[in-house]
């Protein structure tokens, strides 16, 4: 019964949606005053009946409703509660619905933080949302409806993919939701203002906190995917240029190249056209990263064969939105620019020169992103024979592409809008280029392996990192307060410098042996012993493990004890490792076990992942500074009505 | 430095070859996309290659399951092609195509060989004891060392090999009907050609 409540709930929004979207761009388009005032309570209806649905989800998995197909598939009476939620969105249909649920939330926050801009720019940014709605919500309903009926009813269920039996991954996916979603905010804006033919630049500043926050949650549920691979999948890696890891950095990546070109545009008013491109970009992107990981399109870890129905339903429904997009992008956004207005015009070593330089050196790396990405798919059509594109090529291009980015970083908040004297920044930051350099080469020395890439990574991540606290003592020293802004812009530069460190010197100097053990053996790595004490066999609560005893020491002290797991789920499937690791600032100590070899020895990977922590704690700087910069008081002083 | 990079008179319309070209590129890539989308339920898209494909078999010399005191190695096998197909008792997707492989063994086409993989060797002699040996001979890798050299990730695998020891096929997964007869027989059709071809001249 209940689960039919939860189908008529999705109608409802359904319908709901195609209100908010209908009748507000007619009442926009026409001037007619009703019909624009429908969006906001439209939009909240809608809200109101996706949570609706997705609160029956949640209730049928907690009751374990086995007569609904997706709850029999996705989850069994032994799974621990906590992922009976989790369990919601860990398949296709209910991963969908969130997707929709995140959507319908930000179209209610858009609803009710924007009072102060005019009535008809605010139903066509809801009711562009709502379109959205409409196509996310036909999707479910018509080729993934989580309420289908199995009768009858079995008994007991499948199981929730081991996977994402793991507390990463319970916020993972609605981390990474809320930031491609959000992109939806600057991308209805870029398109409310295309269908009205002008922007206004103190429209734009409305956007700005928005897409910071988008941008930031993205950053969290990348960093958090990025970790989970990390203990979960036994290997140590942090990123393998999987297709849905690109998926999601390339929204990333646009996303970044916006929020730069964003604050250009909002207070010089350059680059007009080209904000509204990266914001359709950056949204598009999101919705293909949607794609290629529902529809099963890629091969990747994450992806297992799919229904074409489903894949097809979501492609034409993408070449719709983007399309139609692209289009009016194409058709009105020539006559936006404007004349070339000399007052606006900047030489190259400007701040806006760089901000170009930096969304250019963005958008390519996004563009190699997503050829690496599709270059399989088409070599593949074109039968050029299957390839995989892997780490070779990414990292390659990658370090053209952000070598420059990374040069250039520190001059960018340093320079002054429209005109630069000559070599002014240049001077004032020969200092700590210095300082990168003789750091770089004390790093070359020290390093007992790597040398290059840590001399790279000590020697780039000094530079990023005084640059930007020279320049937070310039803005200290001249007696002026930082605002949020600048101290979300600093925060989230200072990420990257972390990012470095982490990225570059886990490259250059991890440890890695595998080695077979018996009880009581030891095994020397990095300034490490640890000494095996045998495996012994536990009990989940869903699962039968073999767990490894592993003490650490550091000298003659013992610094932890660790338990890598092999676990075998009760649901059957392949035996997941969970590693045991000794976290640390300077470095983890990571252990995995392999296989078993008998008399109670086992194949044992022990790795020493030397800063493997800065990569997050980078990520969350950057996360960070997004969320600061988003609360700026600037972009609360909203534009009075004109 | 350089003044504004803008042009002097903006236009106001884009040019129709840019929406053009912009257009075909959009539908190419749509093209692309309704190619993946039509062929996202096959289960066998993500076969990967093996970097062997064309290339010599790596050498190796491998006991007998049956007798491990008998050493076998690829040069024993030259002069034919063989199927050369990895299982171990602990995989139950090699059941599952057990039959199948054991309905194309008795067919005498090609010699099939087992390669045992990472398994015990009692566990791997009941297993064929229960479920039948379709194999000519079965080589025991209990290690995994020269399943390395194979480029073996998982169980259960298969390779042909021609007569002069070139890796020609790989599927990696539980061999089907379908992929025996739209992979396996094509592909040694193509072995057999080549062979008597050469014979002929």
């Amino acid at each position: 019964m209940l689960a039919e409540v939860g189908q008529v709930l999705l109608i409802l929004a359904l319908l709901a949606a195609l209100l908010q979207s209908v009748l507000p761009l007619v009442g926009a388009q026409r001037g007619i005053a009703p019909l624009v005032a429908i969006a906001r309570p439209a939009a909240l209806l809608q809200l109101t009946m996706v949570l609706g649905a997705f609160v029956v989800l949640t209730v049928a998995f907690v009751r374990q409703d086995f007569s609904l197909r997706y709850v029999a598939e996705n989850s069994n009476s032994l799974l621990p509660m906590i992922y009976r939620y989790s369990a919601v969105w860990g398949a296709h249909e209910g991963s969908l619905l969130l997707w929709t649920l995140v959507l319908a939330l930000w179209t209610a926050a858009v609803a009710e933080f924007s009072r102060r801009l005019p009535p008809v720019v605010v139903a066509r940014v809801l009711a562009v949302m709502g379109l959205i709605s409409v196509g996310f919500l036909a999707f479910l309903l018509f080729t993934s409806n989580p309420f289908e009926r199995l009768l009858p009813a079995p008994v007991e269920g499948h199981d929730l993919n081991p996977l994402l039996q793991d507390p990463g991954l319970i916020i993972h996916p609605p981390m990474l939701y809320l930031g491609y979603v959000g992109f939806s905010v600057p991308f209805a804006f870029a398109i409310a203002a295309l269908l009205d033919g002008r922007i206004d630049v103190r429209w734009l500043r409305w956007t700005r906190p928005w897409t910071n926050v988008a941008w930031a949650f993205l950053t969290l549920g990348i960093a958090l995917g990025s970790w989970w691979a990390y203990y979960e999948l036994g290997w140590g890696g942090w990123w393998f240029w999987d297709p849905v890891e690109n998926a999601s950095f390339m929204p990333w990546l646009a996303g970044a190249a916006l929020l730069h070109s964003q604050a250009a545009t909002e207070k010089r008013g350059v680059f007009v056209g080209w904000t509204l491109l990266l914001a359709i970009t950056a949204f598009a992107l999101s919705l293909l990263g949607t794609f290629l990981v529902r529809s099963g399109v890629l091969t990747s870890v994450h992806s297992f064969a799919a229904d074409p129905a489903r894949g097809l339903f979501i492609l034409v429904f993408l070449a719709l939105v983007i399309g139609g997009s692209l289009l009016l992008y194409a058709l009105r956004a020539p006559a936006m620019g404007g004349q070339a207005d000399p007052r606006r015009a900047y030489a190259l070593n400007s701040r806006e020169g760089l901000l170009l330089a930096n969304n250019l050196l963005l958008s390519c790396a996004c563009a190699m992103v997503l050829l690496g990405t599709l270059y399989p798919l088409l070599a593949d059509a074109l039968d050029l024979g299957k390839v995989s594109v892997g780490p070779p090529y990414f990292g390659t291009l990658f370090l053209l592409l952000m070598t420059p980015l990374v040069l250039l970083l520190p001059f960018g908040p340093l320079s002054r809008w429209q005109r630069e004297q000559g070599q002014r920044t240049l001077a004032l930051l020969a200092p700590w280029a210095a300082l990168a350099v003789v750091l770089g080469i004390i790093g070359w020395f020290m390093a007992p392996q790597g040398k290059l890439k840590t001399a790279a990574g000590i020697a780039a991540a000094a530079w990023v990192g005084a640059g930007t606290l020279y320049v937070l003592w310039q803005r200290l020293r001249g007696g002026g307060r930082a605002n949020a802004e600048t101290w979300g812009m600093l925060l989230a530069h200072a990420g990257i410098a972390v990012f470095l460190v982490g990225a570059l010197l886990v490259e250059a100097l991890s440890l890695q042996h595998e080695v077979a053990l018996a009880p009581g053996k030891a095994v020397e790595a990095g300034g490490y012993r640890l000494v095996f004490e045998g495996v012994d066999a536990t009990d989940g609560p869903n699962y039968h493990s073999d767990r490894g005893h592993v003490r650490v020491y550091r000298g003659d002290r013992e610094i932890a004890l660790l338990h890598p797991e092999k676990r075998m789920y009760a649901s059957g499937g392949m035996p997941m490792t969970e590693a045991g690791i000794h976290p640390a600032l300077g470095g983890d100590v990571y252990v995995a076990l392999g296989e078993s070899l008998g008399d109670g020895a086992w194949a044992v990977r022990v790795q020493v992942k030397p800063f493997v922590r800065w990569i997050w704690l980078g990520a969350l700087l950057m996360a960070l500074g997004g969320f600061v910069t988003a609360v700026d008081r600037r972009f609360r002083r909203l534009p009075e009505k004109s | 430095m350089s003044d504004t990079p803008s042009a002097p008179n903006p236009p106001h319309r884009l040019p129709p070859v840019a929406l053009i070209i912009g257009a075909l590129f959009f539908l190419g890539l749509v093209g692309l996309m309704l190619y993946g989308v039509s062929r996202s339920d096959r289960p066998d898209r993500d076969s990967l290659p093996s970097a062997l494909i064309g290339k010599p078999a790596p050498a190796f010399s491998l006991p007998l399951l049956h007798d491990p005191a008998v050493k076998v190695s690829g040069r024993d096998l030259l002069g034919a092609p063989y199927l050369l197909n990895v299982w171990g008792s602990w995989c139950p997707t090699c059941r599952d195509e057990h039959p199948i492989l054991t309905r194309f063994a008795e067919t005498k086409r090609v010699r099939v060989i087992g390669y045992n993989w990472k398994d015990e060797r009692a566990d791997a002699l009941r297993w064929l004891e229960q479920l039948g040996n379709p194999y000519m001979v079965v080589v025991a890798d209990e290690e995994g060392r020269t399943a390395l050299d194979w480029g073996i990730a998982a169980a259960p695998e298969t390779f042909l090999v021609d007569d002069h020891g070139i890796v020609r096929w790989k599927y990696s997964g539980a061999i089907t009907q379908d992929v025996l007869d739209r992979q396996l027989i094509p592909a040694l059709e193509k072995v057999e050609a080549a062979s008597s071809g050469k014979a002929r001249r």
